[in-house]
């Protein structure tokens, strides 16, 4: 779905300006978006809470639950990020091409690595000029592989196998997730993975954070408004 | 001898009496978490079952679980599981000595070929062909092969056999390995912990010689009914974890009070082991009971994961050592000064373009 609509500057005289809108990312696609990112914050600050809890609480034992909660919502926020994961899996094969973009990236493509590389060049300000993207741009598309797929793989597999200590031996996470521990060692080793984890998601989320805004200002695309309406704008009608 | 003595036969020479022998059966189902119908099955294997031989070999060890296992609090067990087992070779409980204790070795296996079984404890060093660790003359590595070789299950005794333990800690420079690099075509049962819990020990020792089987393991090959759950699941101090009551430092008001121990370094969260059940000494304590954390001794490489004291394993890098929480932190902060430079950057070139921007 495209659109093409002419804008009239002022009193229109000088120039017409076109914006061309292009549908994107269709709304299941951004309602997991956002879900997620909530989700990621709620585990990123619990999981950290888990890791080095809280001064201790006062009072009676029976009258505090604090631990419980945040353990609470670190593992109900760890099942919505697994399962919405799964969703967008699912959506990858029935949505339109660009849901696809998230998995599939086109190492094999020559000409996906020379625009790699000039989005490189452009995010070291060696260009002066940005390519329109419908989808991501071939960096931000490897990026979002790399650091967002094989990060939230990685935690919800670690999670898991950690979440089935707790549910105990020949648990439905025990059958499926066990094997993790013994992978790594043991469940110390796989304490220590998932907290690297954790910051492994925490820079991305800040450099995803960032550069969403920065090219939101600079590039020739809409970028956060995008992930809200699904409409990818360009600002200019100049070719590529 | 016409025929091999049961386990009742020697019970009975040894003085025991069968209203001792009955309850002896009894609280072994009750250990084992059988119910009362089991108790007349255990009597009456033990009574039919012509007793299997245990053949308890010593490598580079210190020696611990044997100390740990004499100690079996069960009332009979001390009495009766040392005679019962007939534990027909351990250089270091038995009478003889030298050649003598070598020819009893040689014996039983000659005589018990593929029905005997195999406990060690320690385990074999590989560096310098073996020679850290010399038994009657010739390196221990070659008596375990050559024990193992006709033995029908191996008993890993602790974490030196199950995992390697201190010796096998980082550099590891005698090359100690567990026993399951060396043996890999019996089926091995490992008992973990520094020392393992005597009755823990017990208790797999008599359920392999009452059923003739192994119990059923989990994926590391440990018994699932004394290593099914972590201490953190079992232990007594879990409500103030759950309500996030915690001793800060050592000689604060939550120390006194006995609040959960998992800021100064508790591993009994990533530790499997029946201590917050089975508990030591006759059921007196466990170290958690004592105030002291839980230092994950019964968990593959305890001694390479950094201070007993802190939840985070220490990670080795360029000489200097963080956890992933100071690595994470570090790594983020690095990020974010890149990011606040980029965006100023960014800010710069704009303003100095803005004038041939279309």
């Amino acid at each position: 779905m495209a659109l093409e609509k002419s804008l009239e500057t002022g009193d229109g005289q000088e120039k017409v300006r076109k914006q061309t809108a292009v549908y994107v990312y269709e709304a299941p696609l951004r309602l997991w978006h956002w879900v997620t990112a909530l989700s990621i914050v709620v585990l990123g600050v619990t999981g950290y809470f888990i890791g080095a809890p809280l001064p201790t609480m006062p009072g009676e034992a029976m009258d505090n639950y604090l631990m419980g909660y945040i353990r609470f919502a670190h593992f109900a926020a760890g099942y919505v990020l697994a399962i919405g994961f799964l969703g967008r899996v699912y959506w990858a094969f029935v949505g339109n091409h660009h849901a696809r973009e998230l998995f599939l990236v086109p190492v094999h493509r020559k000409a996906w690595w020379k625009e790699l590389w000039h989005e490189v060049r452009w995010y070291l300000f060696l260009e002066k000029t940005p390519k329109k993207y419908i989808g991501h741009n071939p960096l931000g598309q490897l990026a979002m592989f790399c650091f967002f797929v094989v990060g939230a793989v990685f935690m919800s597999v670690t999670g898991f196998a950690l979440y089935a200590e707790g549910l105990g031996r020949d648990s439905w996470a025990d059958r499926l997730f066990g094997w993790v521990i013994p992978l790594f060692g043991q469940s110390q080793d796989v304490h220590t993975w998932h907290h690297l984890g954790m910051w492994y998601l925490v820079v991305f989320v800040m450099v995803h954070v960032y550069l969403a805004v920065r090219e939101d200002i600079v590039s020739r695309q809409s970028l956060i408004s995008t992930m809200v309406g699904g409409w990818r704008m360009f600002k200019d009608d100049r070719p590529d | 001898m016409s025929r091999l003595e049961t386990f009742y036969d020697v019970m009975r020479r040894q003085g025991i009496t069968r209203r001792s022998f009955l309850k002896y059966c009894s609280l072994t189902a009750a250990a084992l978490g059988l119910g009362p119908a089991f108790a007349p099955r255990i009597a009456h294997a033990m009574e039919t079952k012509p007793r299997t031989p245990v053949l308890w070999l010593h490598g580079l060890e210190c020696t611990c679980c044997s100390e740990s296992f004499i100690r079996s609090a069960h009332p009979l067990v001390k009495d009766v599981v040392l005679s019962m087992i007939s534990l027909d070779y351990d250089d270091t409980l038995m009478a003889a000595a030298g050649h003598q204790a070598e020819a009893a070795l040689e014996e039983t296996m000659r005589k018990y070929k593929g029905e005997y079984i195999l406990a060690v404890e320690g385990n074999p060093p590989l560096n310098e062909d073996g020679m850290f660790c010399i038994v009657g003359g010739k390196p221990f590595i070659e008596q375990l092969r050559h024990v193992a070789k006709d033995a029908k299950a191996v008993i890993a005794w602790g974490s030196c056999a199950s995992w390697g333990c201190v010796q096998a800690a980082r550099p590891n420079p005698t090359q100690a390995v567990p026993i399951h690099k060396v043996i890999t075509d019996k089926p091995i049962v490992k008992v973990p912990g520094c020392p393992p819990i005597a009755e823990v020990m017990t208790g797999v020792i008599t359920y392999m010689l009452t059923f003739g089987k192994l119990p059923e393991l989990d994926r590391q090959g440990r018994p699932k009914m004394f290593y099914g759950q972590r201490i953190h699941d079992k232990c007594y101090r879990r409500p103030h974890f759950d309500a996030g009551q915690f001793v800060e430092h050592w000689d604060d008001e939550g120390a006194r009070k006995g609040y959960c121990l998992y800021k100064v370094g508790c591993k009994g969260p990533t530790s499997y082991n029946a201590c917050s059940t089975v508990r030591w000494n006759e059921g007196t304590s466990f170290p958690i009971q004592a105030g002291h954390g839980c230092i994950g001794c019964s968990e593959d490489g305890f001694w390479d994961k950094g201070s007993f004291y802190e939840r985070l394993t220490t990670i080795p890098q360029f000489g200097i050592e963080k956890n992933a929480d100071e690595i994470g932190a570090a790594v983020a902060g690095g990020v974010g000064a890149a990011i606040a430079a980029h965006a100023a950057v960014t800010a710069i070139k704009r303003l100095q373009n803005k004038g041939d921007r279309p």
